[in-house]
């Protein structure tokens, strides 16, 4: 930059400037500058479509190895659940006059995680309703997506779970594969029995452990448990293309399950602390919570030693309601409390900028 | 700030019910509106609890106005106010006990409804009894309405039936909606409702786009100082 404050004639003689006119000046200036504009400069290729759409290739597996245990019901459930939280996200925006934003897919992601949320003896209406309830209470009368206080999957799930029997009764399915198109299921005339989960008060409640092979759990033949949350394998494998992809970082999922994993060995409410975690960390949907419903970027924090507290506050509400709480699972109970935590875990870690001081962070 | 109330029928009826709602609009009294409207007819039977007691208070604080001294205005109105609920809370024991035991607390509990108190305060303390009567009949019928409406949502969704009466099948009631929770996502949605038809009943309505405004410069004003 030269004297003249214009940037790029530098190589210009000084005197032969002073001679020119104003407009020449001009026309010589806008020739050599440069576009001024603000950041970003460099634009990767990532958008939020691309993004949910990685998050919904890493969601498949467990759905197929889902179809292959319960039966085409768990595909059914899934679609009907997708379809009705698209069509209550295009339907809310066309009779709100907004924009349409049903293409980034986000609702699809959502209207999965609802489905792997039930038990696959849900009635087909199930999914509908809380489809309803995530996508036009939680994430539209929010202001839509990147705007919702608490995860709508989430909040889907805790308000089925509230309103209705039959999210809390499951069935020990053994080789019989549950019908995809009846609406309701009598469970009488079937060949199944209902069946405690691992977590109930028949179980590790009280500290018993059931007639269970753990590394079969892990595997994903327990047969007993919502959709998505019984191949522990193939969450894990989901979470790790997910990280691997850059889409989620590790800290929300190792730090949720490091806390329970913890808690659950030092204070074991049966003798052995090894055997009584293996089985709390494969039991119900703690994996799927914390890969997949735990690290959503608009209800989790933007910082790492944030995500770290987040994830360990998640761990510690879900040991507390597994161990003292009066329902089995804590998992949903827990990701959505430290949900509303989050603005305040934000402005906690918030990074220092270079040479300010730790006092002035956060005014 | 200091304007001249109208106090014209229609201007109060008006406010009472729709304009300034107690519970949609100004948002008092949310206490008894989310605690006691599990179903149709608890809400209706607090509602016009409340709204009879609002009445008499208004009509006696009004009569006394002249003669309470104000720097213990607020304890003679709480001792009037309770006096009422004295009264009422026999009635109710004598001639409706199943509501009296389905409300419980509650009607002890009207004593200290800032509702009650606000219209003591901002309307029945400088007003002629016949205005303040009629303050406390629209002001507490539009508190009627709204836990009436509350309650009725809570009921239809959270029990499938309608003041008693079974409209569908238990399988498909939405249980959170009776629960706390319930309440207050029924109450959210419900006041967006309202203030949206409100607005547009009122159409060019320039006192809530004013508070509107006044809301706006205070949130302003304090973004102003934080910085």
């Amino acid at each position: 930059m030269n004297d003249n404050g214009n940037p790029g004639i530098a190589e210009t003689n000084k005197t032969e400037i002073a001679e020119r006119t104003e407009a020449e000046r001009i026309t010589i200036s806008s020739d050599t500058l440069l576009t001024v504009s603000s950041s970003p400069h460099i634009k990767g290729g990532e958008t939020t479509s691309t993004i949910m759409a990685a998050v919904i290739i890493s969601l498949v597996p467990s759905l197929v190895w889902a179809v292959y245990i319960f039966g085409l019901r768990a595909l059914t459930l899934t679609l009907v659940s997708v379809v009705s939280c698209v069509f209550f996200e295009f339907a809310y925006q066309k009779i709100a006059k907004k924009r349409v934003t049903v293409g980034d897919l986000s609702a699809v992601v959502t209207g999965m995680l609802i489905a792997f949320n039930l038990p696959v003896s849900s009635p087909l209406w199930g999914p509908i309703i809380g489809s309803a309830f995530a996508i036009i209470i939680v994430k539209q009368l929010f202001g839509g997506i990147g705007k919702n206080i608490v995860n709508p999957a989430i909040a889907a799930r805790v308000f089925m779970f509230l309103s209705f029997n039959f999210m809390s009764v499951f069935y020990d399915s053994g080789s019989y594969k549950f019908p995809a198109f009846k609406i309701n299921l009598n469970i009488e005339s079937l060949d199944i029995v209902a069946g405690a989960t691992p977590l109930s008060i028949e179980f590790l409640k009280q500290g018993k452990l059931p007639d269970i092979d753990f590394f079969n759990m892990f595997l994903g033949w327990q047969k007993n448990g919502c959709i998505g949350e019984i191949s522990v394998l193939l969450l894990v494998a989901g979470g790790i293309f997910l990280i691997w992809r850059k889409i989620i970082s590790w800290h929300i999922p190792v730090s949720f399950i490091g806390a329970v994993a913890l808690l659950t060995l030092l204070f074991p409410k049966g003798s052995d602390g090894l055997v009584f975690m293996t089985a709390e960390l494969f039991s119900g949907g703690l994996f799927l919570g914390a890969i997949f419903m735990a690290t959503d970027y608009a209800t989790s924090p933007l910082t790492k030693n944030g995500k770290l507290i987040f994830g360990a506050g998640c761990g510690l509400i879900t040991v507390f309601i597994r161990y003292f709480g009066a329902y089995p699972e804590g998992v949903s109970f827990a990701i959505m409390i430290m949900n509303l935590f989050v603005w305040y875990l934000d402005r906690l870690t918030r990074p220092v900028k270079f040479g300010g001081s730790a006092k002035n962070v956060g005014k | 700030m200091a304007k001249v109330q109208d106090t014209s029928i229609s201007r109060l009826a008006k406010d009472g019910l729709f304009t300034n709602n107690t519970l949609f609009i100004q948002v008092l009294g949310a206490c008894p509106a989310l605690a006691t409207t599990t179903s149709a007819v608890n809400g209706l039977g607090m509602g016009l609890s409340t709204a009879s007691i609002l009445v008499f208070s208004n009509l006696l604080i009004s009569l006394l106005r002249n003669f309470i001294p104000k720097q213990i205005r607020i304890a003679a109105y709480i001792v009037v106010i309770a006096g009422f609920v004295s009264i009422l809370e026999i009635f109710l024991k004598a001639y409706i006990p199943a509501l009296d035991k389905s409300l419980g607390l509650f009607i002890p509990l009207i004593t200290t409804n800032c509702i009650i108190l606000a219209r003591a305060e901002s309307f029945a303390s400088k007003n002629g009894p016949l205005r303040s009567v009629l303050d406390g009949v629209f002001a507490g019928a539009g508190f009627a309405l709204a836990l009436f409406l509350l309650a009725s949502v809570r009921e239809i969704t959270g029990s499938g039936t309608f003041m008693g009466l079974r409209i569908f099948g238990d399988e498909f009631t939405l249980k959170v909606m009776i629960s706390p929770a319930g309440a207050f996502i029924t109450l959210g949605i419900l006041t967006a409702v309202f203030k949206t038809l409100t607005g547009r009943f009122a159409g060019k309505n320039t006192e809530i786009k004013e508070t509107r405004q006044e809301e706006k410069k205070d949130i302003k004003e304090k973004e102003g100082a934080e910085n």
